[in-house]
């Protein structure tokens, strides 16, 4: 594994009860590139990704994150790991009984010993630099709308400047203008902080704008990766489907009218 | 491979000193968040050893910076605000062109004073405050009694709407399923006021009357309290938590635009259902705990099952056993009630789902208590 790959799976295999969900499954994301993974419903992406992030263990294979195995460690095992990326889920999951403030400030002063001033200053940043409004910071998760609540789990995300951004459906649920705006602040992470993104989505105009490269999952397996462009171009019945259904050819038109 | 992946960065331990110019300051080492806490100690001996009173231009040198994320940037760039509220003019030179980037991301994104809090309110506004509280908890309580009683008149005129298949849910989650925690309960009462007693009459020969004690103190205060108690720990606490929950997830405003009115479906059948389950789950309580008394009665006192029976007859009139039942069904009304009103106070938050629980039954024992209390006293003035 060169140094330049972040996440490595290696004959992962997945099953719940009698259900195949991964059927040796090899993939690997390279470091400051926008991954997503893609697939129909019920495919195996989110699964795959709380394998990534320990929620949940594979019955067999290996994932390797920074280098590092990940598949089988302890709480203890994995808390270097889990300050070095930044998860942020598709309902936000952000404590209800917390300001968005506290929590990114939370993150914070868990993992470090900052003077809290400077732990608040850094978290309100944050917030700032997801596009929030000042004022955000002071209101409850319940409080916001659905667009900010992504930002702010974005910003929380972001709390401890993880090298890895993994992100679960991030524009699932949004208004197409917020969907735009979530696109943008994703690059610009990207480009200003180098991070390394992994996402999985469902969202072709997502995919179109940001993604460096592509991989689509189904039937237990990955069916194929690559740009968005190399994917278009597949054979595939099923990613043929995917790529030239209605929405998927609406979304690949603007996103050649654009170039 | 790697162990530890948290050292693959080295460790250039970040600084920032005057340099060689008066007029420089130059920054070495990795800005990172881990090293945030040492980063900013340095910035205040450095800022508090400087010249104070040239203004003029001052140089950040920041060639030998060579790493840098947002929590380094910003305390970057709140070096160059703080110099520039100084007076001086301030420019960074020899920072890489990522690094660059990533400083003007964070300047452009940060307005200044977005992080002065909120002002504590002081003493008197709390206590105004917690007053204001209590006075808006009693009246939302009271109109929410006014909303269900026109509800429950509502569906009496209109026997259709009632929701027949829920209220005999909640008779069976409520009542049926309550059977063996209040039968134990009131059994195990039952002995211990037959036990207590037993000493007592023992010593005046009054072996008898322990019929009269365990019958009249069950039957007339005991057996409706204690009922009422485990049911408002055990269903009016499921109430809260229920419509608290459906709160939370928008179940309760889904229901409003389907054109279903919550109070409809989630409090009448609940109300109707435990003010038919309490009064009958008294008197189950009455013969469990009078059956404990007597099971006490004959190994201590010698009072054989068929003495106790008869004295008990003389002894609890139907009048006494008529006022016991007769509180239930308003003890009843308050635990139902107590447990959806705090329920429907739930707002938004997973925490104020507990806190609204717990307040329920907190709340709802302290008035089943309260109402006991007056009962008392109304039927001492009747002579009842």
């Amino acid at each position: 594994m060169s140094a330049d790959t972040v996440i490595e799976i290696t004959g992962l295999n997945t099953r719940f009860g009698d259900a195949v969900v991964h059927r040796d499954v090899n993939l690997a994301v390279l470091r400051g590139e926008i991954f997503a993974l893609v697939g129909g419903s019920g495919c195996g992406k989110s699964t795959m990704l709380r394998e990534i992030i320990m929620l949940q263990q594979p019955v067999s294979g290996s994932i390797r994150v920074f280098g590092g195995e990940v598949v089988g460690l302890s709480d203890e095992q994995a808390l270097p790991f889990r300050r070095r990326w930044g998860v942020m889920f598709e309902r936000g999951a952000l404590f209800s009984s917390l300001t968005v403030m506290e929590n990114v400030s939370m993150v914070i002063r868990e993992h470090t010993d900052l003077d809290p001033v400077l732990a608040d200053e850094i978290a309100v940043l944050k917030i700032a630099l997801t596009g929030l409004p000042a004022d955000a910071g002071r209101k409850r998760p319940s409080e916001l709308s659905g667009g900010m609540r992504k930002r702010a789990a974005l910003a929380r995300a972001l709390a401890l400047d993880p090298e890895l951004l993994l992100l679960d459906e991030p524009t699932a649920g949004l208004d197409p203008l917020s969907a735009v705006g979530i696109d943008e602040l994703v690059r610009n992470l990207r480009d200003a902080l180098g991070l390394t993104i992994m996402m999985v989505t469902h969202d072709l105009d997502l995919l179109w704008r940001v993604a460096d490269r592509v991989a689509v999952l189904g039937e237990g397996r990955i069916l194929g990766v690559g740009t968005m462009q190399e994917l278009s171009l597949s054979e595939d019945a099923t990613i043929r489907e995917y790529f030239h259904g209605p929405r998927g050819r609406g979304a690949m038109e603007q996103a050649w009218n654009r170039k | 491979m790697l162990n530890a992946p948290i050292t693959s960065r080295s460790n250039a331990l970040p600084d920032i000193r005057p340099g060689a110019n008066p007029r420089e300051l130059r920054c070495t080492g990795e800005w990172l968040l881990r090293s945030a806490a040492r980063i900013d100690v340095r910035i205040d001996t450095c800022l508090s050893v400087m010249p104070l009173p040239t203004g003029g231009e001052m140089l950040i040198d920041a060639q030998a910076v060579t790493a840098l994320d947002t929590s380094g940037a910003w305390l970057l760039h709140r070096t160059k605000c703080d110099l520039e509220q100084g007076g001086y003019t301030v420019r960074f030179t020899g920072l890489r062109p990522e690094f660059e980037a990533l400083l003007r991301l964070i300047s452009a994104r940060t307005s200044p004073a977005v992080t002065a809090p909120l002002p504590e309110p002081g003493m008197l506004a709390h206590i105004g405050g917690k007053t204001w509280q209590s006075l808006h908890g009693a009246f939302g309580l009271l109109s929410f009694l006014g909303a269900s009683s026109i509800a429950l008149m509502r569906a009496l005129f209109h026997p259709r709407r009632i929701r027949w298949k829920s209220i005999l849910y909640n008779l069976q989650t409520a009542g049926v399923a309550a059977l063996p925690i209040t039968g134990l309960l009131a059994f195990l009462l039952g002995i211990v006021i037959a036990y207590q007693g037993a000493e007592q009459l023992s010593r005046v020969g009054a072996n008898i009357y322990i019929a009269d004690l365990v019958g009249l103190s069950m039957v007339r205060e005991l057996s409706p309290l204690i009922t009422a108690i485990i049911i408002a720990g055990r269903s009016g606490s499921a109430y809260a938590a229920q419509i608290g929950t459906m709160k939370v997830t928008e179940e309760v405003d889904a229901l409003r635009t389907i054109g279903i009115a919550p109070i409809d479906l989630l409090v009448l059948p609940k109300v109707i259902a435990l003010v038919i389950a309490l009064p009958l789950l008294t008197v189950y309580t009455d013969i469990m705990g009078i059956l404990g008394g007597m099971v006490m009665a004959r190994a201590q006192l010698d009072v054989g099952y068929s003495t106790f029976i008869d004295r008990l007859d003389d002894a609890v009139s139907l009048t006494s056993f008529l006022i016991g039942i007769g509180k239930a069904p308003v003890f009843a009304m308050i635990i139902a009630l107590v447990g959806c009103y705090q329920g429907f106070q739930v707002n938004g938050s997973a925490e104020s789902v507990g806190r609204q629980t717990t307040k329920s039954v907190v709340q709802a024992i302290f008035l089943v208590i309260l109402a006991d209390a007056l009962f008392s006293i109304a039927f001492s003035w009747l002579d009842i």
